[in-house]
């Protein structure tokens, strides 16, 4: 990826909070609306970015609000790059249960990790796992 | 039903058919009160069956595919059904991709899952 060719940035280090969250993805959706994001692959970035907060806020720091989570977004007409890195002990992304696993299907959790990784062109943690670094590609005919 | 908050609700004999208030179902408050003013229709209100519309609804986060797997097993315990209509593409994406296509019953239109409940619309 070329970094140059951003078009908006954002980053910030927030209080695990969902509401400051919810705020500055608003603020992620407006900058991908912008420069011609919609569609399903909207959807995917839009998708990602509530999980992973979530995530970051009630798994990662357990809703306490004297932690904070980095957050750093990214945007282009054809991808978008998503970060967010919580003080949480992290977790290993592997370990966890295929929630389309016919014994998992009915499990009320667990399904914000796998959206993610099916939803996004790219996905990888930190070697602690307190930290996701998600890219998605827009196909050539979208953008 | 004037204490709903995030649902309005029509009965039709002891189906409870549903349509949601928001257009993003995120919040994680937003999501607790669906999910109670969901479960009332069977615990309160003694409905059998329900049919929850996702006309207007563009976003809904896994809390919330959550708390529709506890509806939908409230409704089978109580010998009911529940099924789904109006789902936009990127939502029914959700339920394919997690499989909860499988899980759950859904149907292209109200008036669709209206005739699988043997209601004529």
């Amino acid at each position: 990826m070329d970094e140059s060719n951003w078009n908006w940035e954002l980053n910030e280090t927030i209080p695990s909070s969902k509401e400051i969250g919810h705020r500055l993805i608003e603020k992620l959706l407006a900058a991908l609306t912008e420069v011609g994001w919609d569609g399903s692959e909207f959807f995917h970035v839009q998708m990602a970015a509530e999980e992973a907060m979530i995530n970051a806020v009630t798994h990662g720091n357990k809703e306490d609000e004297k932690k904070t989570i980095e957050i750093e977004f990214k945007v282009s007409a054809d991808s978008a790059f998503l970060r967010f890195k919580d003080q949480g002990e992290g977790f290993s992304p592997e370990a966890l249960p295929d929630p389309t696993d016919e014994d998992h299907l009915e499990v009320v959790h667990g399904r914000g990790v796998f959206l993610i990784r099916n939803m996004m062109s790219e996905v990888s943690y930190n070697e602690s796992g307190n930290e996701v670094t998600m890219l998605k590609h827009r196909k050539p005919e979208a953008a | 039903m004037s204490d709903r908050k995030r649902t309005t609700v029509v009965n039709i004999g002891d189906l409870a058919t549903v349509r949601f208030n928001d257009k993003k179902i995120v919040d994680s408050g937003n999501i607790e009160e669906m999910g109670a003013e969901l479960l009332s229709l069977v615990d309160r209100d003694k409905m059998k069956h329900v049919l929850l519309n996702f006309d207007g609804v563009q976003f809904l986060s896994s809390a919330a595919l959550n708390k529709l797997i506890m509806i939908d097993k409230k409704v089978k315990q109580a010998g009911g059904n529940l099924r789904l209509c109006n789902l936009t593409s990127e939502i029914m994406e959700v339920f394919t991709i997690t499989r909860l296509d499988r899980v759950f019953d859904i149907r292209k239109t109200e008036s669709d899952a209206l005739k699988a409940f043997g209601v004529s619309s």
